[in-house]
């Protein structure tokens, strides 16, 4: 893993570090993210999905509420994405265990990827995972009549016994660099590399960028006060931030126990 | 007492053992080089006998028909609307002309090309990054065929569906050329070489 370090043919290293910044004042768990991720990435559904426990959507909105009775209840909502965890040096805790390499850093692009057909469905990632952020595939994927068609050639399908989980839709990526090589490019402008749910977000709750680029909005918004990760005692180092006022809130968010120390 | 007489018997009947084994040795070589291969693959004709070597001389450059889209992606293969421009009448008589006229461009139908190097699913492939700012040459990845007369037979993997020229020719797996094969080791072999980023995700989708 040293070599990403090295400089490459032209010089460059450690390009971008791509990640999240959602405000969950702003969010009304309206679910519009999760419904353009499935269309965006192809992500199989079934007939019935009354048992969440086994169905798959890399964009899932949590409920959370602060346990208290009407008029003091406060609900909100969580949109979770895969956290795309950096570790220390991108020791992430799904790509330490993965056995098949099918799994691993990009120091690129700081993005966490997942090789479908590399994968051959040992779990180990998801137990690994401390955000539930990957998903099995107990079924080959079987799509309603016609709808075949409608599948996007840019994320290629998943079979029966592998993982999946959230790319930060990395095939807009992969466009937005193609379309900047054409033009003589290397670097990739803040709005020419959007993710599906920030772009379906009516209240414009998700905002993604360079996390290292003075530029790009989520490098200010990181920065906040209000701004906190999931778990981050665990040392996952994750990408995606939140932010919210409420005090409550940050501490479901950190998830400390009852007699823990925050912070 | 009993050792002396098994080496005896060993010794005497080797010239049989050798012989068979090599009897069993060539048919299973002619089977796996040569029967092999032929059940594996089926071969398919393209549509039409498309000679490169003509058109290169007429237009000049690969990137007349094959070109970057302003969004930078490939085209790859033309569509029919590029013959048109120049077949929209015959230019002469030649059988495989008048094929491409009466089956395709009057009725209007895109040529059902089959394509060599069409990769899997799961494989994402830049042309602006190896041909924009990689500056590497058609050929160094796709040979020759800008210079043949002849389209070459189709080969299909029966089992997989993919190309023969993804794996390769040889059956054993050798490479002489850079366009031999187009597997997933002959792209890393080339990243490694210059120091190209490795992650999946550069050549994953």
């Amino acid at each position: 893993m040293k070599e990403e370090h090295k400089e490459g043919a032209h010089g460059h290293k450690e390009k971008y570090k791509y990640g999240m910044v959602i405000d969950l004042d702003k969010c009304t768990g309206c679910g519009a993210c999760m419904v353009a991720c499935m269309t965006e990435n192809n992500v199989p559904f079934r007939k019935d999905e009354s048992n969440k426990l086994v169905s798959t959507a890399w964009m899932r909105v949590f409920k959370a509420t602060n346990g208290k009775s009407y008029p003091d209840i406060d609900v909100c909502y969580f949109p979770r994405p895969c956290m795309h965890c950096e570790g220390e040096h991108g020791h992430a805790p799904c790509v330490s265990v993965c056995p098949a390499t099918a799994t691993d850093y990009n120091y690129e692009t700081g993005i966490v990827s997942q090789i479908y057909t590399r994968c051959f469905g040992c779990r180990y990632c998801m137990a690994a995972c401390p955000y539930h952020a990957r998903y099995f595939n107990w079924w080959d994927p079987v799509w309603p009549d016609k709808m075949e068609k409608a599948l996007s050639p840019d994320v290629s399908p998943r079979m029966r016994g592998v993982v999946e989980k959230c790319s930060f839709c990395f095939h807009r990526f992969q466009r937005a660099r193609d379309h900047a090589y054409a033009e003589g490019r290397r670097e990739i402008r803040e709005d020419e590399y959007q993710t599906a749910c920030t772009q379906a977000c009516p209240a414009d709750a998700i905002i993604f960028g360079d996390l290292n680029n003075p530029e790009h909005k989520v490098y200010k918004l990181k920065k906040s006060p209000y701004a906190f990760r999931l778990l981050e005692r665990l040392g996952t180092n994750p990408k995606v931030y939140y932010l919210s006022t409420r005090s409550w809130v940050r501490r479901a968010g950190d998830n400390y126990l009852a007699g823990e120390r925050s912070k | 007492m009993s050792a002396q007489h098994e080496k005896k018997e060993s010794a005497a009947s080797s010239p049989i053992v050798i012989v068979f084994f090599i009897i069993g040795l060539a048919v299973s070589l002619f089977v796996g080089w040569s029967i092999f291969p032929k059940l594996l693959y089926s071969q398919k004709k393209q549509p039409i006998d498309f000679s490169h070597s003509i058109h290169l001389d007429a237009v000049g450059d690969c990137e007349s028909c094959h070109f970057f889209r302003e969004d930078g992606s490939f085209s790859g293969i033309p569509e029919l609307s590029n013959c048109v421009e120049c077949h929209e009448e015959a230019q002469g008589e030649d059988p495989e002309e008048i094929k491409l006229i009466e089956n395709y461009i009057e009725p209007n139908k895109e040529i059902p090309w089959l394509v060599y190097s069409r990769q899997p699913d799961c494989v994402f492939f830049s042309h602006a990054a190896h041909v924009k700012m990689g500056e590497l040459e058609c050929k160094t990845c796709h040979g020759m065929i800008g210079e043949s007369d002849h389209v070459e037979i189709y080969e299909e993997n029966r089992i997989t569906g993919y190309s023969r020229n993804i794996w390769g020719k040889s059956i054993g797996g050798f490479k002489s050329n850079t366009w031999d094969r187009m597997k997933m080791d002959d792209c890393a072999e080339c990243h490694e070489e210059h120091g190209t980023n490795q992650a999946c995700f550069v050549c994953h989708k």
